[in-house]
């Protein structure tokens, strides 16, 4: 096993950067999430991580190898395509045997060495199978065996759950989180779901617009994101985000009356500002309270979720208005166009330059410590 | 990176500068070689007979109309008394021609020619891909009976060469008065290239999604309105390629030509061939009319030549 | 608006039933989502309302009348589909108006101008109107397909699966938006997904699809507490509801190879042999709690971690706020809210 060291890795598709230049160190056995919207740069610096794209500046070593200009088949990984690219000729078992006749592997040993894949993913009962004939999930499988018999260096994974229905999706993240712990293989993945990161990685990097926003565990993403994109990228939906003004202890938000709090450990980060920021907070902080509040609006819209309700709440009016996300109880009894009130949890706000979008006082929360039983899942 | 130059070498995906090199001398190479013929009927259609047919080919050469002038008129020849006695030159070819002891007797057939020609591609273009794009819709878009069968056996009516049914349809044209006729050219290179455009379009509109007519007809439009306001509009790419292919095949056809027409009907390609055989080989003037024959299809090609990318590449960049 | 009923529509294709005697109806100001997997026979019924595909039996009713014989026009539908209905040589205004156009309707042009800006106001498009349509991004392309449908005031909307093409952000917002339009403006909506989120969040009532046939029909709540068949369970939820295969044993069930003994409701008959549905947040990680088990996996989501509990040789998942400290390996002791068990036979079928 390997670790990856990325040295200013960047890359130039004529005048536009595909990948503008980043730096980034993965340690031997660890699992981090390339993530992004789609044409954020992340496939690109998984491509080049393999060879299969060349870099345009920057330098990558393997294991502190420099791999930069070594054919891929040189660089000890293997790629996991999304969509699997088994060979459609070839039965499952020949699949699977295939890169290691490549590498001119004696008979007995390539027997041993599928036995071993095929266990670990429990697929022995496809083995004779064409590809054609298998489900989604069990294509995808056999691609993760064939990278596996291998045994490389590192794992490249290119949104290898993509074409999988939702409902599998979850299965096989999981699968392979499994298989990652048996293993501990370094791997890469990419993906642009951002549950998929969150659930699987031991790090995160949140990628935007050919540029690295932010690299951390998925308590840091969440609870202490670096700017607005990664704020709002990472949670399903993303941190509520109002714009506002600061006024002693509390941010005056979208209109009359509304009011964000200001937690004691930030207020000596955000004297330095003007004054305008924006107040963020995850839709779990805010919590409808009967009358009092320190925020209202109207119902927009409530989203059951079977365990959960979603509230979608319309706060303020003209250009100050907005929609206040808040995770609420599966029974709450509201309706749309109905008034409501809601407080925010001081602890759970976090505060953004509204011009450069980044996070003012970052790292004052300590992220990891939030395993706040405060909300009650369900009933 | 300090190694680049040696270093590049080894990535497989981009191609190193040497590679680039190379790639682009064979490119050039292969280039100057397909212009050659070019070049040289270019060249020609400039020579003076004698130049035209000299040996070695003379590379240098005093340019001369001739060729042109021989390609659009016929002349006879006259005593040098007689041209003497003439009014001065009305024009560049008579100064030429009366060099060669001769006069212009009128103009060559060779306009006409050319006429027809372009009455009967275009005319013949333009209906094979109008019946071929509602066909080709019908079998995109219907469940037609026997589907499969019939769009083979469009195809197999490609299979015969001319020159095997060329007597057949030479006995039904005369019966049916359609011998060296412009409509019977038109008919017979619309029934020879229709089954090229059934199946060329019929892809370009499988590509087409049926929810466009669907959405359509749920608005209120019957489904010719639709077709007309909706599919047509997005099968233009395919269109243009199409009728790129029908133009080509219609414009060179030579068998068919050949045999079906004579005089009145008779198009560029054989009426050029012909002009080997008319006592003594005028290639300054073959070369003209050459060249004046590949400029339509040049220009058309020219000017559809983006629909004719994304046509050809359709499939590849939709999203 | 109106009410959309069906009744018994069967539908053959030359290998398949695509639909089995399929009825039930859409109330007039309802949102209504059918939700099945792929190949349920979802987008077929669809169709058939839509007059672009016609039934063997069965009939289709509008405000209680027979529209069978009508043609897709005639019906006075409106559809947006999943992709494509945009017409790319147009510009968005002209897509809107297009039907307003039709030899049908021939609204003049003064009345078109303001029922497409009324539309595109609604959509939050104004500033777009002037594009080509295929200068848009997705999540515009499909408010414009949404706008097409509202400037006309059909009968009914009927939507074949028209998020399902955009990414989780917009998919999220356009979610919120529909539902708002929906319930503000009152139109009757019938609504085709594969996606339970879809479906629980933005339905009045649900109608589970599968194989052609309707497996349950009720509110949103309904199917997600008292799902009909382990089909209906395993299709909405996420995390997936724990399914377990348990035997009675000495006035429990007992779930094979684990050491989970559930009770058994004492209030109706109980066969030998069920399945066990339970969903995660039923499971409570609580020092205290009656059951023993080791993490297996965390998957931290932010907002909560689903926890893979392993009690013997089987897995059940469990759902903790936040992000847990606990790590693969540790010992958990955890409750099951009784009440909340579902119990199927060994057909799926709810007991």
């Amino acid at each position: 096993m390997a670790t990856i060291e990325l040295k200013q890795v960047a890359k130039k598709f004529g005048n536009n950067w595909a990948v503008k230049p980043m730096d980034l160190t993965i340690a031997d056995g660890e699992f981090v999430c390339l993530l992004g919207p789609s044409g954020c740069g992340k496939t690109t610096t998984l491509r080049m991580i393999s060879g299969l794209e060349a870099v345009t500046e920057g330098a990558i070593l393997l294991d502190r190898r420099d791999v930069t200009w070594r054919h891929p088949s040189d660089r000890d990984i293997a790629f996991v395509f999304q969509f699997y690219a088994l060979y459609p000729h070839m039965s499952v078992r020949e699949n699977i045997a295939f890169p290691l006749q490549a590498e001119g592997e004696k008979k007995e040993n390539i027997d041993k060495r599928v036995a071993e894949v095929v266990d670990l993913l429990r697929i022995g009962h496809l083995l004779k199978a064409r590809p054609s004939k298998l489900s989604g999930g069990d294509q995808q499988r056999v691609a993760l065996a064939r990278a596996l018999v291998r045994r490389p260096a590192a794992f490249l994974m290119d949104e290898p759950l993509g074409a999988l229905d939702a409902e599998l999706r979850e299965t096989m993240r999981a699968e392979i989180k499994q298989l990652h712990l048996a293993q501990h293989a370094t791997t890469v993945y990419v993906t642009h779901d951002q549950v998929e990161a969150m659930a699987m990685s031991d790090r995160i990097v949140v990628m935007s617009a050919a540029e690295v926003q932010q690299i951390g565990s998925p308590a840091q993403v969440y609870y202490d994101p670096a700017n607005l994109f990664v704020a709002r990228f990472i949670g399903s939906p993303g941190m509520n985000l109002l714009k506002g003004r600061i006024d002693g202890e509390r941010v005056q938000v979208s209109g009359a009356g509304n009011t964000v709090p200001i937690p004691a450990s930030y207020r000596s980060a955000l004297a330095t500002t003007g004054g305008d920021v924006v107040a963020g907070f995850r839709p779990e902080a805010a919590a409808i309270s009967g009358n009092g509040g320190s925020m209202g609006g109207e119902i927009y819209a409530v989203d059951m979720h079977g365990s959960y309700k979603l509230l979608h709440v319309s706060v303020g009016e003209g250009e100050g208005a907005s929609i206040v996300h808040i995770r609420s109880d599966r029974m709450a009894p509201y309706t749309i166009g109905s008034p409501v009130r809601f407080d925010i949890d001081p602890d759970m706000v976090r505060f953004f330059d509204p011009k450069s979008e980044r996070a003012l006082g970052r790292g004052i929360a300590s992220p990891a410590a939030r395993n706040d039983s405060k909300r009650e899942v369900g009933q | 990176m300090s190694a680049t130059g040696l270093a590049t070498a080894h990535s497989v995906v981009a191609p190193s500068s040497r590679s680039r090199k190379i790639a682009a001398t064979l490119v050039i190479l292969y280039a100057v070689i397909s212009m050659v013929p070019l070049a040289w009927i270019f060249m020609t259609s400039f020579k003076t007979p004698p130049d035209s047919i000299s040996y070695p080919p003379k590379i240098v050469f005093q340019p001369s109309l001739e060729g042109y002038c021989n390609l659009f008129t016929t002349r006879s020849r006259q005593t040098p008394e007689y041209i003497a006695s003439l009014p001065p030159p009305a024009g560049v070819c008579d100064e030429v021609v009366r060099q060669r002891n001769m006069v212009i007797a009128g103009p060559s057939n060779y306009v006409p020619r050319f006429l027809n020609s372009l009455i009967i591609a275009f005319g013949s273009t333009f209906c094979a891909v109008a019946l071929g794009t509602l066909a080709a819709y019908a079998f995109s878009r219907f469940k037609v009976p026997l589907a499969d069968d019939l769009m083979f056996f469009i195809l197999s009516t490609r299979f015969m060469p001319p020159i095997a049914v060329a007597i057949p349809i030479y006995l039904m044209y005369r019966e049916l008065g359609l011998s060296d006729t412009k409509l019977g050219m038109i008919v017979l290179y619309t029934a020879v290239n229709v089954s090229l455009a059934v199946w060329l379009l019929k892809g370009f509109i499988d590509e087409i999604p049926r929810e466009y007519e669907e959405a359509a007809m749920i608005d209120g439009y019957t489904r010719l309105q639709a077709f007309w306001k909706v599919v047509l509009p997005q099968a233009t790419t395919g269109i243009a390629a199409t009728a790129i292919f029908c133009l080509i095949f219609a414009w060179n056809e030579y068998a068919f030509a050949l045999m079906l027409t004579s005089d009145t009907a008779r198009t560029a390609p054989p009426s050029i061939a012909t002009m080997l055989g008319r006592g003594g080989i005028e290639w300054s003037a073959i070369a003209a009319g050459s060249l004046g024959f590949l400029i339509p299809v040049v220009i058309v090609a020219f000017a559809l030549r983006n629909y004719l990318l994304r046509g050809v590449t359709f499939g590849a960049i939709r999203q | 608006m109106s009410s959309v009923e069906l009744q018994h529509i069967s539908k053959r294709f030359p290998t398949v039933a695509a639909l089995s005697d399929v009825s039930f109806t859409v109330r007039d100001h309802e949102f209504f989502v059918l939700l099945g997997p792929t190949g349920a026979g979802k987008t077929t019924t669809l169709r058939i309302i839509a007059a672009l595909l016609k039934q063997d039996e069965g009939s289709v009713l509008f405000d209680g009348e027979a529209v069978d014989g009508l043609t897709p026009a005639d019906r006075d539908v409106a559809f947006v589909f999943q992709q494509y209905s945009l017409y790319p040589t147009m510009t968005v205004y002209d897509n809107l108006a297009f039907p307003l156009r039709s030899p049908m309707r021939k609204t003049p042009e003064p009345e078109i101008k303001e029922r497409v800006q009324h539309a595109a106001e609604i959509l939050r498009i104004t500033h777009l109107l002037d594009r080509k349509t295929a200068r848009l991004s997705g999540g515009e392309m499909q408010r414009v397909s949404i706008g097409r449908a509202i400037v006309r005031q059909p009968r009914i909307f009927l939507m074949d699966e028209p998020l399902s093409n955009l990414d989780a952000k917009l998919r999220e917002s356009l979610r919120v938006e529909l539902q708002h339009m929906q319930k503000t403006q009152g139109n009757t909506t019938l609504f085709v997904t594969h996606d339970q989120i879809e479906a629980l969040t933005m339905a009045d009532r649900i109608a589970v699809l599968d194989h052609g046939r309707i497996i349950q029909i009720g509110a949103p709540a309904d199917i997600y507490d008292r799902p009909a068949t382990t089909f209906v369970a395993t299709l909405v939820g996420t995390p997936r509801i724990n399914l377990f295969t348990a035997a009675r044993e000495n006035g429990t069930y007992f779930v094979a190879n684990s050491d989970l003994h559930l009770p058994m409701p004492g209030d109706r008959a109980m066969p030998q042999q069920v399945q066990v549905g339970l969903r995660p947040e039923d499971v409570k990680i609580t020092p205290g709690g009656r059951f023993t088990g080791v993490v297996a996996l965390t998957e931290p989501l932010g907002v909560e971690t689903i926890l893979h509990i392993r009690s013997g040789q089987q897995t059940l998942l469990s759902i903790l706020p936040g992000i847990t400290p606990l790590r693969r390996d540790d010992p958990v002791r955890f409750d099951i809210l009784h009440e909340r068990l579902h119990f199927f036979d060994v057909d799926g079928k709810r007991v």
